[in-house]
């Protein structure tokens, strides 16, 4: 890490520079989501050269690194001091960045059980878009000062703030994993799941490819014997299947079909979506990846009928709003924070809703 | 004990008709949800932190949510402050009343309108007590995770308000962690919903928004929490050490030796004396610290764990290790810890309980500064302490009817407070700002830092009628904090200078 590596003056100069120009900016880390959120003309402010680890104690569960530092590096760092990133970012490509992950706000397979990215944030420091520097939230695992700005940042999608630094807890790594696969339905995890939980299997990933149910355990290694033995099932020679699922490197999600690829965020334990087309199912059945060509109107409002949301993940048309819309008062709050924190409009405007 | 009233001027400046919102409100509400006679208004004068008091103006009980809305209404209207209470036991001054306002008691709507076992959810009214969840959920092996030390009492809609914790965080989380979606009525009229049963919701994360907003942006009017299995196996261990630094190197060896303990408590000497002799959890009072580790899982992961703590905390210098051989000798473990605060109100009259967190390394200094300040005013202080994650709770021992103390008491809360920022901590990790911590928001954020929280709170509330005067300090209040500070030279509080 070198003096270069610190770029918070340069970012904050062109934030304030097009505050004052009245010139939107797209905000660009490692370039490996652009295809999430609608399409943006600002002009590119990179952030991927504001880059290093600021702070990693393992014994205190807490990692500082600044924004533009790739995950690859970080959780090679961690898994040389045997930790982890609980809540498994997807990298999408080579080179996602923390800044990104925090963004995004996604996390992977591991989330229904380890908990999102956002309940592992500590703090953040952020430009807004008066190119004011600030930071919120943390290095300590407890803390309630002030209004909770920093998971107000995590998938805003970079609307409120550039990310400068972000503080997560970092957890260990489990002793022992392991995978089995079972014959069932989609429909059938969420209630396998719950009983084998309650029979302290420590799992950690519930899927399913189409074919059959992906169950993954770990922790202490009696325990992932004792809750695989419970479960039954095989054992599957595939030890790639949970990253190709967490970055979509799977044959579902490449190819180049036609038809968008859907997110569709589900409650627990409900019935599936009843919408055509193609899918994968993670989270235990919380979160469904649907190929389909029904229209937008179609699948969200199936998706709102069983409590869930649906946003077009890749491939959707201009005219079709990436996220569920909000309702009014909702979406009357959601301007007037963008304002708060970006009063000139400047920071990735539309990327998330159009209307800001 | 002396009561103080902490408003400043800038947020008493309120032009309000008594008799207008009384009037409004009597055609509102029933007549036994409006108490208007000064002697049933005392009744709620204080909250959890009984060093400050102050009557107001009127206290509004409602029923229904359309009542709650009618005085929302009200008090929008005819421009009158607003201050939600669920239970009343904030140790931040968090729903202490406002002398111009309502105070808005949500103590009826007490009622766990569903609970769900196959899912895993209850969805609950806000003055529902927080242990009432997880004794609804005993039944179905489940229960609700956060457990503040006040849970038999405190409401879960003043613990979302707080964000909440208590001393099984480090594993289980905070409040924050286990909510899935609150419905909120705001001072504009509309009635919200922020998250959902979904694991994620579209648009900004209001919902970790709302979590330690202490009733700044909206009223909480219900919420949906995530209920837990209760674990197969719990074991719990002591361990004695001569120093709290020890003990706190011990801590970080369990962390790095990737352990995740269910809870790690720990206490220092005089802690440890008060509750024993409270109690008679039979704790070694002889040690400089004891900490309290509990694990949790399957059997055999817990009998493994137990082995490699016991033997880790030796390794780490622990003069005594005792692991509990049953049920009963578990909870007596956890009896001492669990009566710390009362403990400490035996051997003081009174006590004035802080709430910083620190990065743990610094532990065993921390300790050291405050003993030294507490000679310097003069004070008793015992320490318990979040170990897992941090977060200490000094109990300052003061009495309130020897002038000056409870003043001594709260200047020397404000130098911990300051030395946890000092140390790359915060001012409070789970009781919140309130009124207590609030001139402290002016050194841990700066002058941008709290615009943004004040843009954010015009956000929400724009006439700035709900609970004003907690928790964000103004511009007029940290100068004037600033420039106490800053006069007499390096310490706090102007008056200690003669120490």
């Amino acid at each position: 890490m070198s003096e270069d590596d610190d770029q918070t003056e340069a970012i904050a100069a062109r934030v304030r520079d097009a505050a004052a120009a009245g010139t939107p900016v797209a905000i660009r880390g490692g370039g490996s989501k652009p295809f999430y959120g609608h399409r943006l003309d600002g002009e590119a402010l990179d952030v991927s050269r504001h880059r290093g680890v600021l702070n990693y104690e393992p014994t205190e569960l807490m990692l500082t690194a600044r924004a533009g530092t790739p995950l690859v590096e970080l959780e090679e760092l961690l898994a040389a001091n045997g930790q982890m990133f609980a809540f498994e970012p997807p990298h999408f490509g080579g080179g996602a960045t923390l800044g990104g992950a925090v963004a995004t706000g996604l996390s992977g397979p591991r989330r229904p059980f380890a908990g999102a990215l956002r309940d592992h944030l500590l703090g953040v420091r952020i430009v807004d878009g008066n190119g004011s520097v600030g930071r919120f939230g943390g290095e300590v695992i407890k803390n309630v000062a002030g209004y909770d700005v920093s998971r107000l940042t995590v998938g805003a999608l970079g609307t409120l703030g550039v990310v400068l630094e972000v503080s997560v807890k970092v957890l260990p790594r489990p002793e022992t994993e392991r995978t089995v696969c079972l014959e069932m339905a989609p429909e059938e995890i969420h209630g396998r799941i719950e009983d084998a939980l309650r029979n302290g299997a420590p799992i950690t990933g519930a899927a399913h490819d189409g074919d059959r149910a992906w169950i993954r355990l770990a922790g202490a290694t009696s325990a992932v014997t004792a809750g695989a033995d419970w479960l039954g099932g095989d054992t599957p020679t595939d030890e790639t299947f949970w990253s190709r699922l967490r970055d979509h490197t799977m044959d579902f999600f490449r190819g180049d079909t036609a038809e968008p690829l859907w997110r569709l965020s589900l409650p627990p334990g409900g019935r599936s979506p009843d919408l055509p087309g193609k899918r994968v199912v993670d989270w235990g059945g919380q979160l469904h990846w649907l190929r389909s060509d029904a229209s937008a109107e179609g699948i969200r409002r199936e998706t709102a009928a069983i409590g869930g949301h649906a946003t077009v993940f890749r491939g959707g048309d201009a005219a079709t709003a990436v996220f569920t819309p909000l309702e009014p008062a909702l979406a009357r709050f959601h301007g007037r924070l963008k304002r708060a924190f970006d009063p000139h409009g400047v920071l990735n405007p539309g990327r998330m809703y159009p209307e800001f | 004990m002396t009561a103080t009233t902490p408003y400043h001027t800038d947020d008493t400046a309120f032009a309000v008709q008594a008799p207008r919102v009384i009037e409004r409100l009597r055609a509102a509400l029933p007549e036994r949800s409006l108490v208007v006679e000064e002697a049933e208004r005392r009744a709620y004068e204080s909250d959890g932190l009984s060093a400050f008091r102050q009557l107001p103006l009127v206290v509004a009980i409602p029923d229904t949510i359309e009542q709650v809305q009618a005085v929302l209404a009200t008090c929008h209207d005819l421009g009158v402050p607003v201050v939600a209470r669920g239970s009343g036991t904030s140790l931040s001054g968090g729903a202490l009343p406002h002398p111009q306002g309502v105070l808005l008691s949500l103590a009826r709507f007490n009622q766990i309108l569903e609970l769900d076992p196959e899912r895993r959810l209850a969805r609950v009214q806000p003055g529902v007590r927080n242990l009432a969840i997880s004794e609804a959920a005993a039944a179905h092996g489940l229960y609700y995770a956060p457990d503040p030390s006040s849970q038999i009492a405190c409401s879960i809609g003043g613990n979302i308000a707080e964000n909440a914790g208590g001393v099984h965080c480090l594993k289980y989380g905070l409040t924050v962690h286990n909510v899935l979606d609150v419905t909120l009525a705001t001072i504009e009229g509309d009635i919200v919903t922020v998250g959902s049963q979904a694991l994620d919701t579209p648009g900004y994360d209001l919902l970790a928004l709302m979590h330690g907003s202490e009733g700044m942006l909206g009223v909480i009017l219900e919420a949906t929490v995530r209920l837990l299995p209760e674990p197969l196996t719990k074991q719990v261990l002591l361990a004695a050490f001569d120093s709290a630094a020890t003990a706190g190197n011990a801590v970080a060896g369990l962390i790095a030796a990737g352990i995740v303990p269910a809870g790690l408590e720990m206490m220092d000497g005089p802690a440890i004396k008060a509750a024993e002799d409270f109690v008679h959890a039979g704790y070694p009072t002889d040690a400089a610290a004891i900490l309290i580790c509990e694990l949790d899982g399957g059997t055999e992961e817990v009998v493994a764990d137990t082995a490699r703590v016991d033997a880790l905390l030796r390794d780490s210098g622990a003069t005594e290790v005792r692991v509990a051989r049953d049920a009963d000798e578990r909870a007596r473990f956890w009896a001492g810890r669990k009566a710390a605060f009362p403990a400490a109100g035996r051997i003081s009259p009174d006590y004035y309980c802080m709430d910083g967190t620190i990065p743990r390394k610094h532990l065993g200094e921390v300790l050291t500064r405050i003993a030294d300040m507490g000679r310097e005013h003069g004070l008793g202080v015992v320490n318990v302490f979040h170990a897992g994650d941090g977060n200490l709770h000094p109990l300052i021992l003061y009495d309130g009817n020897t002038p000056g103390e409870l003043e001594q008491a709260e200047a020397f809360g404000a130098r911990i407070l300051e030395l946890c920022v000092e140390k790359g901590g915060t001012i409070t990790g789970e009781h919140g700002v309130g009124v207590e911590k609030i001139n402290e928001m002016c050194i841990q954020f700066n002058d941008a830092e709290r615009e943004t929280f004040f843009a954010i709170k015009r956000a929400f509330d724009p006439p700035g009628l709900l609970n004003p005067g907690k928790a964000i300090p103004t511009l007029n209040r940290c100068a004037e904090f600033g420039a106490m500070h800053v006069h007499h030279g390096e310490v706090a509080h102007p008056e200690l200078e003669r120490y």
